[in-house]
């Protein structure tokens, strides 16, 4: 089992992400309905949550995918929803984002998967400047013998690992992970809990983690939020959490278990 | 769960969806005009794109175009043998193909071919989240995908209309020698001598907006693809349909417009 930082390698005094109040509906329907969030410098938090509940749709306001109906949102001191489209790349560029379904560019094999965000925001790097940096990520996720194969080719769990690498390719500063274990077996899984939890450590990554996978959530979490009916009921370590008394926080890890 | 309240229409739902779809239509050509005006410019993307669509429809315009000039030429035999007129068979040809049947036929095989590839192409992946994939690395998927694409129709489309002219008049070439002995060099300077400036130029500009139309059309229903796998097929239908519709609208309105300028 790869660990996770432990609570001394966290500055709790500088948060990267800071949300306050964040609300966000989709025409008749409220999903996000007044969110408070704090990510500190070198800490994982998961948001656990049922499907459905917007999630998902935190993440992608982070990155200004979504724009939020009200709220105040900085991630890394930038208030995400008042940057024009040049300030939002540059945040962007310090923002790894990884999507449920592994997003892979299904025209491109892994090395072009992994070339083209280096090579197009990046064009006068050296041609053996970005192999070095392909090298790198490909060794780090322990792929390096996928490199010329076509997305396609790959099992789940190897497309999500070139996911991740496609975005550790930016170096970013803070890793968003939208369901990084859905649709896998339960080996690959731990796989991936531990890749999660290695990209913290080398990377020196603070990181968001949406789930509902409540082993997930607790190998790679140093901080647990169970998100329920558009509201944080609780913020805190797993067992915490955990020994709410809430019967639908009760009902949700009941289920999990029994699953 | 999450809570939903009534949603409230300004006319009715289908009239403000109508109104909003040809709005967002509206400012997505404003897009692609802004963002084609600005570097960077994705050159090698555009030319790899030019090659998928031009240099990948070859076979099939030349089979076309040389069907539709055959067949044209011995159907219209049958009328000018009436009146004993098929020495006019050239220039009759030439006008038809160059005027109307080159660009029209042209544009319907890519509005076929191309417009359907673009539109499921992008549908796959928006609704893959390939695009978002793009957008959070800080690249600009609307230049790279849409801009690269609506250029490359617009720019190999004239060609491929010229292309499907010249061939239309061999196949007319073709039949026309099985039955009268003309040579190749005297059958296209007849058919060449009733060709005017004008002809060509109308030819040329109603292909470049053809392309255009066949590009922004297969873009725009790709690019707002949704609905999963079922959008994608609705995306690349809708992109056929629609762009194969405003070329039939635009080659009334373009025709008209050179007739005006021919008369006056």
């Amino acid at each position: 089992m790869h660990k996770k930082n432990d609570d001394s390698s966290i500055n709790h005094t500088e948060a990267v992400i800071s949300i306050r109040g964040l609300y966000k509906s989709f025409g008749p329907l409220d999903v996000l309905k007044g969110i408070d969030l704090d990510v500190f410098k070198g800490e994982n938090v998961a948001v656990l949550g049922r499907s459905g509940t917007g999630k998902s749709v935190l993440i992608k306001i982070l990155v200004g995918l979504l724009k939020p109906d009200a709220g105040n949102i900085m991630v890394l001191d930038k208030q995400v929803d008042k940057l024009n489209q040049k300030e939002l790349d540059a945040l962007r560029l310090k923002i790894g984002f990884s999507f449920q379904n592994s997003a892979l560019y299904d025209s491109m094999n892994v090395r072009q998967n992994l070339e083209f965000p280096l090579k197009m925001n990046y064009p006068d790097l050296k041609k053996n400047e970005v192999d070095k940096a392909v090298e790198e990520v490909l060794e780090a996720v322990g792929l390096k013998d996928k490199i010329d194969q076509l997305p396609s080719d790959l099992s789940g769990g190897q497309r999500k690992r070139i996911g991740i690498a496609r975005t550790l390719i930016l170096k970013p500063e803070i890793m968003l992970y939208d369901e990084p274990t859905s649709g896998l077996d339960p080996i690959t899984s731990i796989e991936i809990n531990n890749l999660i939890n290695d990209v913290q450590q080398q990377y020196k990554t603070s990181s968001i983690i949406i789930t509902h996978d409540l082993t997930c959530a607790k190998a790679t979490g140093n901080r647990v939020a169970m998100l329920m009916d558009g509201v944080f009921l609780k913020v805190g370590s797993f067992d915490d959490v955990f020994a709410q008394t809430d019967e639908r926080v009760q009902r949700f890890f009941n289920y999990n278990f029994i699953q | 769960m999450m809570e939903s309240k009534p949603k409230s229409f300004v006319f009715s739902k289908g009239i403000d969806d109508y109104f909003s779809g040809v709005s967002s239509a509206f400012q997505f050509i404003g897009r692609f005009f802004r963002q084609a005006s600005k570097a960077p410019f994705h050159v090698r993307e555009i030319i790899n794109q030019c090659y998928e669509i031009g240099l990948r429809s070859l076979p099939l315009i030349t089979l076309t175009g040389f069907i539709t000039g055959m067949v044209f030429t011995k159907q219209s035999r049958l009328s000018l043998e009436t009146f004993g007129a098929t020495s006019w068979l050239p220039s009759l040809i030439s006008i038809a193909l160059v005027r109307a049947l080159g660009s029209l036929v042209t544009a319907l095989i890519c509005a076929g071919k191309v417009g359907s590839s673009i539109g499921a192409e992008l549908g796959s992946m928006r609704v893959t989240e390939q695009i978002d994939a793009m957008e959070v690395s800080a690249i600009n998927p609307f230049k790279y995908l849409v801009v690269s694409r609506v250029l490359a129709t617009t720019i190999t489309i004239p060609m491929l209309a010229l292309y499907c002219g010249f061939v239309g008049l061999l196949g007319s070439f073709v039949n026309v020698n099985a039955h009268e002995a003309v040579s190749f060099i005297s059958f296209f300077k007849e058919g060449f001598a009733t060709i005017t400036f004008l002809d060509v130029f109308t030819s040329v500009v109603k292909s470049i907006v053809f392309g255009f139309t066949i590009g922004i059309v297969g873009c725009y229903k790709g690019y707002n693809a949704s609905n999963g796998t079922q959008g994608v097929g609705r995306a690349a239908n809708q992109a056929v349909v629609l762009s194969m519709f405003l070329v039939f609208i635009e080659e009334i309105v373009i025709v008209q417009i050179s007739n005006w300028i021919r008369y006056f």
